[in-house]
This record gives structure tokens, C-alpha cells and sequence, in this order.
């Protein structure tokens, strides 16, 4: 697509700019809660438009790189739009907005608990922005400047309000995220002093001609910093202890996008960087033992925020399982994956966040008659969760085939390995969370040991003869109920979104439309033949 | 390309102090430890930038490998600014937790403790239950009517009885209780 002379691809800095201005625009309004809904919303909404409109133009395109600042590649910043990048920008935005919209109507619902709301837009867009930077980046440096803007920004977002619980869950959270932002500098220091660059694409050509035991080292640096940021075990214990104090609507976007920004990150570099299979095996046993160690964290829990983020690293390991194949057909899975775990685990969230409105509680040990208080919740609850335990007609179910499919094509002792833990932990998630539904909605509130009084105050009015319950505030389930729905359409467009993972599997597994992208024709050859040969002869023959 | 031996040996020195000091449990070290490992990967983004050279500033008819290397440079002023605001944060937080919780030390997370402190007895899912020989019976003849008549307004108060009642028959473990009985 072409505006006017400039291919429309040319706009995609525009993703991080626009949350940028809006941020600076929502400080500037301070104080006017209405007036900062209406701004955040409008830069959302018209990053979301630009986001799709990328989209549509390298689904059949390709690959795009625009040079910021107007520097040729290896010297200046590029950005980069391909398959991946646009997929994860579209769903991205699509459910920051949706989780935006619902956060917004719980301020403006929840008014008595005050609360420092005002900093909470600004710091959102902020967020917004560097998850943006992070999916577009084509440099490494700038790979980390767009952690760096959403971590920071999250830091503020996961201890809103300064809570004693919240503080001391953030003083692990930044602990350990600022602990793997230095090793991920480190890498990009050792890095730049074997090869002389941080463009990505001119990585990919260099760094296949680095000795083997360089390249290792190199590679497990950026794993092990990006491993932390994933939560992959055995770098995932951080993550369920920090996520679910926050407010729903952040650990909603954490839980959904902030893990699956590593494990993007991850994907690069294992097909761009360092193609091959060098440390497969250990990727595949990690994602094992991922899948088993959050599922049977989760069987432990009582509190639905916490059986979520459980869960969550759980699921962490079906993504790394698709990555360790490296083959077309699990590659394709994890990317499909991904768009569907970021959605569902949203949702998910957010209907805990509506349990907790309705109820004053997530604690499954305190629930109790949910069904009958509000049946509304029950479905938007049921349907994700099906969804996440993998039930045939929705999304969870394709992307789990996909997966096996690549496994018992793999074929593998390691490969058949995953294929059981894989469908073992998906069938306990199952168990996981409809145990979590029978209690909470079906188990009758009499027979709960301590029911929140606000539960009980509202069974009895249900069931009181002519009165009415308060129905829950229109602007928090619309929104998820969007998410739900959005969560059902991976299911109906699954043939088309498959198609287009497919062919991002395609892209990444040649690795020449990118660099040709970035570096033009001549790198992307000079790649592949660095990619041929054994790198031990190539820096052999160059000294 | 020439190293600088005094600055990889700091940096060697800076990173080991830092690492030690950031698997303390108090909090102000680990602050000092995460300025000192920031700090010392921004020596080693320095020394990536291979041996001193002249300014940067074009001058016809030097030879390019005069310069130094500015790209490192760029980034270490980046690196700063992020460590700089990281460690800002941290330190707000830090007093933060003092002024709430008079406390220096990262606090162990309560709701992990309280999870490994459950018992793994579930009334409903784990009471051994007798097979009933009949659905027809009233509560004298009903060898669980103890059982059914406390879960319906307590269930956890039927825990000791059930244990500790003479197993008549053969037991009926509820459903529910093979992934549950051996909760730690």
C-alpha cells in the first residue's frame, strides 16, 4: 500500500510515537480523569487502526524496514515490520485498549478507593509504547530500550498506590527484572566486541561467522536474559509471586503481553541470530519441565489470581516447545499460540477482576454460588477457560495439534517426551480451573467455611423474591466480553490467522526477506552461505 | 585491538563485589549491588569499544582507525540513564517499605507461605466415606449421616470425626481425591 510516494510501512514509527504523545498529553491532564480516558482512548484507538493497517500490508508483502533518522542500515536504527511483528502489534493493541477501557471504568466505578489514578494513564501509554518498540525493533539496543521503557513503566504500574503488599511484591519484581536487563546489556556488550554491530540483520550474517564457542556464549547470554523476562523455568519463580498484587486490569496486561514480549524476543533469536540447533535439547527440556512445574504450582493455590499466573508460566513452556522444534510446522504453532495466549490470559484476568467487583474476593475457598449471583461472570469465565485447557472447537485446541503435530513429526525420544507433558499439563489445567469454576459458581455459598459478607449480601438479594441485584457496571463487561469474543474469533478465523503464521514460519526459517530487507540482497546470501559452512573454517579462513 | 588491563581487572572486581552483595537479603545492598553490576557492564560496553583514539571530529587525511569508536559511547549514555532511573525507583521503593513495614529485608511472600502451611485434608473431596447399602435410610441406620449432616453448614468441623469413626465395609473414596490427596 502507498500514500502518495512513501510506501505506508514508512508509518510504523508512528506505533510508538502516538502512546508517546498521548502520554506526554494525559500528564498535561493531570487530575481530569474524563478528559485522560478520552485521550488515552483516542491514541489506543488510532495506534490500533495503524497497527492493523501494517498488517494488511506485509501479510502479502513481507517484510518492511524503515531507517529512523534517515541513516542506512548497519550504522542507523532500523525498525522492522514483518508477519511476526505485525501480528503481535495488532493484538497487542487490541487488547491494551480493551484492558485500558475496562481499568478506566473500574476508576471511575471504584472512586472512593481514590488512589493515585491519575499517573496510571500516562504510565499505561508509556507501556503501550515500549511493547511497541520492542515488537518493531530491528537493532538490539533499541530491542533493549523498548524492554527497558515497559519494564520501568510496569515497575509504577505493579506498585500503584504503594501498598505494604505491593511494595514488597515490586521490590522482587525490579529486582529481578533489572537483574536480567543488565545480563541482556552484557550480551549486547560482548556482542558488539566480537562483531562490531547491534543491527539485527547484520548480526544474522555476522555472528554465523563467529567460532562455534563464541556464538554459544553469546547465545546463552541473550537466552538466559530473555529466559528471565518469559518466565521460562527455571528463571519463572518471580513471576507468581509478583503478578497477582497488583490492581486486575495490570496484572491482566502483564499476565497477557509482558511475558509474551520475551518470548518474542526469544523467537528472534533463536531463528535470526542464531539460527540451527545448537541448544534445542536444553529448550525442550526446559519447556518440559516449564509445563509441569507451573501446572502442579497451580493444583496448589487457592486464590484465582494466583492459579492464573501459575498457569500462565505453564503455558510459557507450549511456546518454547514450538521454538525448540524449529521446524515450519512448530514454528507456526508457537505464533499462533502466542496471539492466542496473550488474548485468552487477558480475558481471564479481567474476569477474575470482575469476580473480585461482584464477590470482594478471588479466593476460591471464599466463593461460592457465582452462578447464581451473576451468571454473566460464569460465561465469560467458562469460555477462556475452556479455551486454555484446550477444548476442541476453540483456539487453545489448534494451536495444541499444531504443537503435537510438530513434535511426533520431530519424532524424537526428546520430541515425544514433550508430546506427553504437553497434553498431561494441558489436561491438568483443565482439572486446574474447572475445579476453580465448580467451587466458585456451583458450590452453594451455605456451604463456604468464610463467605465475603459482600457475598453473601448479594446471594440473599438474589434470592429474596422481588428484589433486584445492582447490575455490574456496563464499562467492565463490555470490554471483556470484547476479549471473550476476540478469544472466540481465533477460533472462527483460525484458517486465515494459521495461514499467516505459516508464513511468518516461512520468513523467519529463511531468514533472507529479513535481511534482505534491512541490508538488502547481497548480506542475505553472504548469511546463508556463513550458514552452510562450519563457522570454525569460515573464521579460519578469514584470519 | 588494545585492552585496558586496569579497567577489565575493575570491572572483573565490580562485578564480583556486585553479585555477592546482590544475593544479600538486605535491601540496601542489593541496591549497591545492582549499581555496581550496572556500573560494571557499562565498563564492559567501554572496553567493547576496543582502544582510545582521537575525537570523533572529521579530519581530512587521518586514518579512520584513529577515531575512537563512538557507537559504544551512545549506548553507555543510554545505559546511564536507565541505571540512573532504575536505581532511583528502587531507592523510593526501599524507603517506602521502610516507612510501611520498618523493614530492610526482602519479606517473605505470605501467600506462599500460606499455601505450603495447608493441610492436604479436604473434607468434601477426602473424607473416607462408607459404601451406604441403601439410598432408603433413615439418619440412625445412615453410617454417614455425621459426614452429610456437618458438611451442610460446616464442612471442615466432619474432619476429625471422619478420621477417627471405625471404618465399617469397604471405603468409598469421593472422587476428586487422587489429585488432591497428595497435596503437600
Amino acid at each position: 500500500m502507498m500514500i502518495g510516494t512513501t510506501p505506508l510501512t514508512d508509518l510504523a514509527p508512528l506505533s510508538v510515537m502516538l502512546p508517546v504523545l498521548g502520554a506526554a498529553v494525559t500528564f498535561a491532564l493531570v487530575g481530569r480523569a474524563r478528559a485522560q480516558v478520552a485521550v488515552t482512548v483516542t491514541a489506543l484507538a488510532l495506534t490500533l487502526v495503524l497497527n492493523c493497517l501494517l498488517l494488511a500490508d506485509v501479510w502479502t508483502s513481507g517484510v518492511a524496514a524503515v531507517e529512523i533518522g534517515g541513516w542506512a542500515a548497519p550504522v542507523g536504527i532500523s525498525l522492522v515490520v514483518d508477519r511476526l511483528s505485525a501480528l503481535m502489534l495488532v493484538v497487542s493493541s487490541l487488547i491494551t485498549l480493551a484492558v485500558l477501557l475496562y481499568a478506566s471504568a473500574q476508576g471511575l466505578v471504584n472512586q472512593d478507593q481514590g488512589g493515585p489514578v491519575s499517573i496510571f494513564h500516562p504510565t499505561f501509554l508509556v507501556l503501550v509504547a515500549g511493547v511497541s518498540n520492542a515488537f518493531l525493533a530491528g537493532d538490539l539496543f533499541n530491542l533493549f530500550v523498548g524492554f527497558e521503557i515497559l519494564l520501568t513503566s510496569s515497575y509504577v504500574l505493579l506498585t500503584l498506590g504503594g501498598t505494604e503488599q505491593r511494595i514488597r511484591a515490586g521490590i522482587t519484581y525490579v529486582v529481578v527484572s533489572v537483574v536480567s536487563s543488565v545480563i541482556f546489556l552484557i550480551a549486547i556488550a560482548m556482542i558488539y566486541a566480537a562483531t562490531g554491530t547491534v543491527n539485527m540483520a547484520d548480526l544474522a550474517v555476522k555472528l554465523g561467522e563467529l567460532p562455534t564457542d563464541v556464538q554459544m556464549v553469546l547465545h546463552t547470554l541473550l537466552l538466559v536474559g530473555f529466559g528471565i523476562k518469559a518466565a521460562v523455568f527455571p528463571l519463572s519463580f518471580w513471576l507468581p509471586d509478583s503478578y497477582p498484587t497488583a490492581p486486575a486490569p495490570v496484572t491482566a496486561v502483564f499476565a497477557g503481553l509482558l511475558t509474551k514480549v520475551g518470548v518474542y524476543a526469544m523467537i528472534r533469536t533463536e531463528t535470526l541470530l542464531f539460527p540451527g540447533e545448537h541448544v534445542n535439547d536444553l529448550l525442550m527440556v526446559s519447556a518440559a519441565l516449564t509445563m509441569m512445574v507451573g501446572i502442579l504450582g497451580a493444583l496448589a493455590q487457592t486464590d484465582l489470581k494466583r492459579i492464573l499466573s501459575f498457569i500462565l508460566v505453564s503455558h510459557i513452556g507450549y511456546m518454547i516447545f514450538g521454538l525448540a522444534l524449529a521446524t515450519q510446522v512448530g514454528l507456526t504453532a508457537t505464533v499462533y499460540y502466542v496471539g492466542h495466549h496473550i488474548t485468552v490470559q487477558t480475558a481471564l484476568f479481567l474476569v477474575t477482576g470482575l469476580i473480585e467487583q461482584r464477590a470482594g474476593t478471588a479466593n476460591i475457598d471464599r466463593l461460592g454460588s457465582l452462578a447464581k449471583v451473576s451468571p454473566v461472570i460464569g460465561i465469560l469465565f467458562l469460555l477462556p477457560a475452556l479455551n486454555l485447557g484446550g477444548i476442541p472447537p476453540l483456539s487453545g485446541f489448534f494451536g495444541k495439534v499444531g504443537l503435537l503435530r510438530g513434535g511426533v513429526q520431530d519424532g524424537g525420544p526428546l520430541a515425544y517426551t514433550l508430546v506427553g507433558v504437553s497434553v498431561l499439563a494441558s489436561l491438568l489445567t483443565l482439572l486446574v480451573l474447572v475445579r476453580a469454576y465448580t467451587r466458585a459458581f456451583w458450590r452453594k455459598v451455605e456451604d463456604v467455611e468464610h463467605p465475603t459478607p459482600q457475598l453473601v449480601a448479594a446471594y440473599e438479594r438474589v434470592t429474596a423474591r422481588g428484589k433486584r441485584l445492582k447490575p455490574l457496571a456496563m464499562g467492565l463487561v463490555l470490554p471483556t466480553a470484547g476479549l471473550v469474543a476476540m478469544t472466540l474469533a481465533f477460533t472462527v478465523f483460525a484458517g486465515p490467522l494459521y495461514d499467516l503464521a505459516d508464513r511468518a514460519a516461512t520468513d523467519m526459517l529463511d531468514r533472507s526477506p529479513y535481511i534482505s530487507a534491512v541490508l538488502g540482497p547481497e548480506a542475505a546470501e553472504r548469511a546463508a552461505v556463513s550458514l552452510r559452512h562450519d563457522p570454525t573454517e569460515v573464521h579460519d579462513a578469514r584470519n | 585491538m588494545t585492552v585496558d588491563l586496569t579497567l577489565l581487572l575493575v570491572m572483573g572486581v565490580m562485578f564480583a563485589c556486585g553479585i555477592y552483595l546482590l544475593l544479600e537479603r538486605s535491601l540496601t545492598r542489593i541496591l549497591l549491588g545492582i549499581m555496581l553490576v550496572n556500573n560494571a557492564a557499562v565498563v564492559l560496553l567501554f572496553l567493547a569499544s576496543g582502544g582510545v583514539g582521537r575525537a570523533p571530529l572529521y579530519e581530512a587525511g587521518t586514518d579512520p582507525r584513529e577515531y575512537s569508536d563512538t557507537l559504544p559511547q551512545a549506548l553507555i549514555l543510554t545505559a546511564i540513564v536507565i541505571g540512573f532511573a532504575t536505581t532511583a525507583f528502587l531507592v523510593a521503593m526501599i524507603y517506602r517499605s521502610w516507612q510501611l513495614m520498618r523493614l530492610d529485608d526482602v519479606a517473605a511472600d505470605v501467600e506462599d507461605l500460606k499455601v505450603a502451611s495447608q493441610s492436604s485434608w479436604d473434607a468434601e473431596d477426602d473424607s473416607v466415606l462408607t459404601e451406604e447399602p441403601s439410598e432408603f435410610m433413615d439418619d440412625a441406620a445412615d453410617p454417614n449421616a455425621e459426614y452429610e449432616l456437618a458438611t451442610a453448614s460446616a464442612p471442615r468441623a466432619v474432619d476429625a470425626a471422619a478420621r477417627s469413626r471405625p471404618r465399617h465395609g469397604r471405603p468409598v473414596v469421593r472422587s476428586g481425591s487422587s489429585e488432591e490427596g497428595d497435596r503437600p
